[in-house]
């Protein structure tokens, strides 16, 4: 008897559990997130294909920065319920967008390191993982892959020309 | 081998075309990884599992598109671009291509 019951107590308890881990842990990534991102301001990323045309481009690399984000227990079982009525799934739309921003962090942590100072072309892919196990409801983890082209500027990263560039 | 994901190498010029280099790779990892992710699954946030596994596919992938373009005779590649898919649980395809070139 107790053990038929298991599965249904079984369930409350992790929800629960899930959602109280989860919303500590995804405040706490938040904090980290603006901390990280206030020291990789210096370096600039854009997403123009070309570089301005006057700039001096020394040496160049790809980078990239990805992470595998997954969505707690909680909110998986709440988005399936908005799922039945329709609208935006607001619980999902933080954990993208932690994702996105996390893996922008990771890619100009690459370009910090090897001595870049500007990305160009960034583009960033969004990827499901095939689940791990367990049941078929939701995935296994979102990936964001942030990638680019590191460039190092000789001089100064102007966005205007020279005046002597500009035509008349 | 300079690689960059623009049409052409900044700062330098194409003089040659080698044609569409690929490079790609299936990874999966062993159980107990899995079963960390599927518990880390619960709680969500990061899973380093996955993230480690992908990024560990992706230089791979990379690493036999530059095989590739050096044997061409090429010195870069440009425009790479990357795709991801799913063929079974826990393991992952990645897949890397670009245009071998020579730049001067």
């Amino acid at each position: 008897m107790i053990y038929e019951l298991l599965p249904l107590l079984l369930t409350p308890v992790l929800l629960l559990g899930a959602w109280a881990t989860g919303g500590v842990l995804e405040r706490r990534n938040l904090k980290d997130l603006h901390l990280l991102e206030h020291g990789s301001r210096d370096i600039l990323a854009i997403t123009l294909e070309d570089p301005p045309a006057h700039w001096e481009i020394d040496r160049c690399e790809l980078v990239m920065g990805s992470v595998v984000i997954s969505q707690d227990y909680f909110k998986r079982f709440v988005a399936s319920l908005k799922g039945v009525v329709g609208g935006n799934i607001t619980v999902f739309e933080p954990l993208l967008e932690r994702a996105r921003r996390e893996a922008l962090i990771r890619m100009k942590g690459v370009a910090h390191a090897r001595g870049y100072d500007t990305i160009i072309n960034v583009r960033i892919e969004t990827s499901t993982m095939a689940r791990a196990g367990g049941n078929a409801k939701g995935t296994a983890g979102v990936e964001v892959l942030a990638f680019g082209t590191a460039i190092r500027v000789v001089g100064e990263r102007s966005v205007l020309p020279s005046p002597a560039t500009v035509a008349p | 081998m300079i690689i960059s994901n623009t049409q052409t190498v900044p700062g330098k010029t194409i003089t040659e075309f080698y044609g569409v280099v690929t490079g790609s790779t299936v990874r999966a990892k062993h159980l107990g990884r899995d079963i960390m992710a599927g518990l880390r699954n619960m709680v969500g946030g990061e899973l380093p599992e996955y993230t480690e596994l992908l990024t560990d596919a992706r230089a791979e992938a990379i690493r036999r598109m530059s095989h590739q373009a050096s044997d061409m005779g090429a010195n870069a590649i440009v425009n790479v671009r990357f795709a991801t898919s799913s063929v079974a649980q826990g393991a992952a395809e990645l897949f890397a291509y670009g245009t071998a070139v020579r730049v001067e």
